[in-house]
């Protein structure tokens, strides 16, 4: 597997070279693309378009700053395991604040103070 | 010159040949970013519930942090990840002086980052927004925008702890760069914690809009 | 050189091994020796087991009678806490990955030490550390938070050492996460010629998932325990309800780690009676990749339902329901394990030494407190038996007749492997049965308690419960008794225990097979090639020709 790797890194020097400067700049226009999307209201969808680029970005400097592209099959399933994990972790815990309002004897939503 | 596991030269003694152990290292690294992602998540996880039930609060408290500072200190840690990128490129064609200078831009870069945040720090502190007894938002103590400041300090100042230590290690390794370390073929520090700087800037990209750009919209 | 085969016995003359390499403090403590790092840790869970204890017989002492009158209510508070924090975090966890997990999970792969050597030396430095700093914690006052370390009282009202003994959790954390980080790069990467995921014994599998759960897992505690350590110092506000903080929120990431944590105590157990019941009914576990799947089902469906600590938290209803259908799921996979092993004894040819006493006892009483599980599980049966007697019950039946039968029945199983010694059998045989009686005479009366009302964490009780704890607290000295005597006898066995042959069970892997006793620094004499399945015992002459030394007293 490193093999191909050093050859994708020794033949494509130069194109190697080209599509880190790629992605930097794909990062640069996604942080502008942030702060854009930041100052207009889109109503119920802000939350997700700026998760949505965030994403964008970090899957950009997964698979080709750290490599993630050309890794063997365990490291991009650990990587993703990674997140599946977070998600269950945040998806589960949410599932009971945004549920205990359904149910008014028994539950203890938060209050604003 | 041996190492501690009697091995000699870039090959330690456990391991078959040099392909094995840069396959173990790869994953040992990947397997401790996984670590990462769920030490922050939890972080994350905080700070996803007190928003969902305090928007207002959130939004507010938002306000108080500078989107120019932290738009400015995001390139500036994207740029640390490309110059740490062209160092891993420069570790892989064995240029040692390459090697040093996009070592120490990306610690340069850094270190502007952590200067940048050193400023947020110290206007948060006059303004009294270090969450604590002295907590005071718009004159008034004890509100859910503390909260806020609580999970905001958290998490930027256990990233910025994740980057000193790595500004740490990129000095060490540009100091072994000089000495020839990187010479030889399957000497794989710089690579391994090209991963790490990676990671640190990942989390960032979430950090920011998520801390910075919450209550701007109009 | 070549390799021994399988057929001739290699010479019983001594030799040099990782024992006698060198006999250095040095060459002790800065090893990376993944053998003596286990040894290392061997001695460390002990000493931290026998801490724990303490505060247990300190415990049963005071709820022999129904008056809290042996201590005052906030010592004993302290009492079951440090009881708690330091049998989990300093003995369970540890334990068997850090003793048997270490020693042997490289020879039974044949590889010749783990991934990274040097990080395993720092796990158990780590390890070291954090329990000093707890330890400290114990000696200057003490916590009495519960080791639950429940949010607001841990953060705001409590006066006792939270943030110390929050800080050597979180280091010890750490030991946990390089311990878990070694064994599955070390399983992906350094396995032998021929030795394929599905040839390796079902310890490696056990691990393997334990160290999943491990890298996933730990750094959510870690996490928590910075927070709540920055609440107590700094008054950050976190879980403040005052400033609208929720101490629910506490729970739900505390006990994401700490649900997955009981499967990192009990895998590696399940990992280690897979390989003595093979080798005591000398047969292929049945359904090994039944087995091996429902290691790792256990591990991912183990994070899917910490929500069941927390049914009475003030947490949604269907929330609730949720993590219970999903903990009724979870149980399947250890079913699955415990028919599989029945299956195995069936028509095996079982030699009842003192290993198998312990996986006899471990099949026994790990089905009860699995059961037991359920019961818990269930939404409407928690309301009336959450943090009473029974729930205590519950775990001590999975964590004490469960994960420590199978410790010390890998141990005594790997003693002379390990030291090159055997044990007195007889001995062995009498505190497996003295560990089992004093184990339910302590721990059965709990159910009944619990499911009459008994709240668990309360130095004092109405008198009708008093004939219970009596009993509780009798069994509870009579398995005192028990642990001692092993810890007398394999000490004794190290100076003047018969010398072990090569294979004194006559068991297969690569471990007795191809690793002499005790095996030399790097394990083998030369790298293996592994031809066979896993347990491969059809393959072989009958059992009685190939046992020697098993055929005992």
């Amino acid at each position: 597997m490193s093999a191909t790797h050093d050859a994708a890194h020794s033949d494509h020097g130069g194109a190697g070279l080209k599509l880190y400067f790629a992605v930097f700049a794909a990062l640069l226009v996604g942080t502008w693309l942030t702060v854009w999307v930041a100052g207009r209201d889109f109503g119920v969808w802000n939350t997700p378009i700026a998760l949505a680029i965030a994403c964008t970005k970090a899957a950009l400097v997964l698979l080709y700053f750290m490599h993630v592209r050309w890794s063997s099959r365990v490291v991009w399933m650990a990587a993703a395991i990674g997140f599946v994990f977070l998600v269950i972790l945040l998806a589960f815990t949410l599932s009971d604040y945004f549920t205990r309002d359904w149910l008014e004897i028994y539950s203890a939503p938060l209050k604003s103070r | 010159m041996s190492d501690s596991y009697g091995g000699h030269g870039a090959l330690a003694h456990h391991f078959e040949d040099l392909e094995q152990q840069r396959e173990a290292h790869t994953l040992g690294m990947w397997a401790f970013l996984v670590t990462e992602i769920l030490f922050f998540g939890g972080l994350f996880a905080a700070y996803v519930v007190y928003r969902s039930a305090y928007p207002e609060a959130f939004a507010n408290a938002s306000n108080q942090l500078d989107p120019v500072l932290g738009g400015i200190n995001t390139a500036v840690l994207i740029g640390s990840s490309f110059t740490m990128v062209l160092a891993v490129h420069a570790a892989q064609q064995r240029r040692k002086w390459a090697i040093f200078g996009w070592l120490w831009a990306t610690i340069v870069l850094g270190t502007a980052f952590l200067g940048v945040k050193y400023v947020e720090y110290h206007h948060k502190w006059e303004h009294h927004l270090i969450p604590g007894p002295n907590f005071l938002f718009e004159g008034q103590p004890g509100g859910s925008e503390q909260l806020f400041f609580a999970l905001y300090f958290s998490m930027t100042g256990l990233h910025a702890f994740h980057m000193v230590i790595g500004a740490g290690i990129l000095v060490w390794l540009s100091v072994l760069a000089l000495k020839g370390r990187f010479d030889e073929p399957g000497r794989n520090a710089v690579e391994m914690t090209g991963l790490y700087w990676h990671f640190v800037d990942l989390v960032w990209i979430f950090l920011f809009p998520l801390l910075y750009l919450l209550g701007r919209h109009q | 050189m070549t390799a021994p085969s399988a057929s001739t016995a290699p010479s019983f003359a001594p030799r040099d091994n990782y024992l006698t390499a060198d006999y250095s403090w040095r060459s002790w403590l800065l090893t990376v020796d993944h053998k003596r790092i286990g040894i290392l840790y061997l001695l460390s869970v002990t000493g931290f087991f026998f801490l724990g204890g303490l505060f247990a017989v300190l415990l049963r002492l005071e709820l022999a009678t129904p008056q809290g009158d042996l201590v005052q209510a906030e010592t004993y508070n302290k009492l079951f806490t440090m009881h708690g924090l330091v049998m989990i975090f300093f003995f369970l966890v540890p334990s068997i990955p850090g003793v048997l997990g270490n020693f042997f999970v490289p020879i039974m792969i044949g590889a010749k030490d783990m991934a990274f050597p040097r990080l395993n030396l720092l796990s158990w430095y780590v390890y070291m550390i954090g329990g000093l700093v707890s330890f400290l914690a114990i000696i200057t006052g003490g916590v009495d938070t519960g080791w639950t370390f429940y949010a607001p009282y841990s953060s705001t009202y409590a006066n006792s050492n939270v943030a110390l003994t929050a800080v050597g959790v979180f280091i010890t954390g750490f030991s946990s996460i390089l311990t878990g980080l070694n064994i599955i790069v070390t399983v992906h990467k350094m396995r032998a010629p021929g030795m394929t995921w599905f040839r390796m014994p079902l310890f490696v599998w056990a691990h393997y998932a334990t160290s999943v759960i491990m890298v996933l897992g730990t750094p959510v505690l870690a996490i928590t325990i910075l927070l709540l350590a920055l609440e107590r110092l700094f008054h950050i506000g976190i879980f403040d309800p005052k400033l609208g903080g929720d101490p629910v929120l506490f729970q739900h990431l505390f006990w994401f780690y700490s649900h997955p944590a009981v499967y990192i105590m009990i895998l590696p157990a399940m990992g280690v009676i897979s390989e003595l019941v093979a080798a005591f009914s000398r047969k292929r576990i049945f359904g090994y990749s039944f087995v091996a799947f429902s290691s790792l089902a256990i591990a991912v469906l183990g994070f899917l339902v910490w929500g069941h600590h927390m049914f009475l938290s003030g947490q949604s209803v269907y929330a609730g329901v949720v993590f219970s259908v999903l903990s009724f799921l979870v149980a399947i996979p250890s079913a699955v394990k415990v028919f599989n092993w029945s299956a195995t004894l069936y028509k095996g040819s079982v030699q009842l030494s003192t290993p198998m006493m312990y996986v006899i006892g471990f099949l026994g009483l790990f089905t009860i407190g699995g059961l037991t599980g359920l019961f818990l599980a269930c939404l409407g049966l928690d309301v009336h038996v959450h943090d009473t007697y029974f729930v205590v019950a519950h775990f001590h039946y999975i964590m004490v007749g469960g994960a420590v039968m199978a410790f010390l029945g890998g141990i005594h199983y790997w003693w002379p492997k390990m030291f090159g010694k055997m044990y007195p059998e007889g001995l062995g045989k009498v505190s497996a049965v003295v560990i089992f009686i004093g184990f339910n005479l302590t721990f059965f009366p709990q159910f009944l308690l619990g499911y009459l009302g008994m709240p668990r964490r309360y130095h004092a009780y109405p008198e009708e419960f008093g004939v219970l704890n009596v009993l509780s607290s009798a069994g509870a000295s009579i398995l005192g008794i028990g642990y001692l005597l092993p810890m007398a006898y394999l000490l004794w066995s190290l100076r003047y225990g018969a010398e072990a042959e090569q294979n004194p069970w006559g068991a297969k892997g690569l471990e007795w097979e191809k690793a002499p006793t005790p095996p030399p620094t790097f394990n083998f004499d030369a790298t293996p090639v592994v031809t066979q399945e896993a347990y491969a015992y059809a393959d072989d002459l009958p059992p009685e020709e190939s046992r020697t030394q098993a055929r005992l007293v």
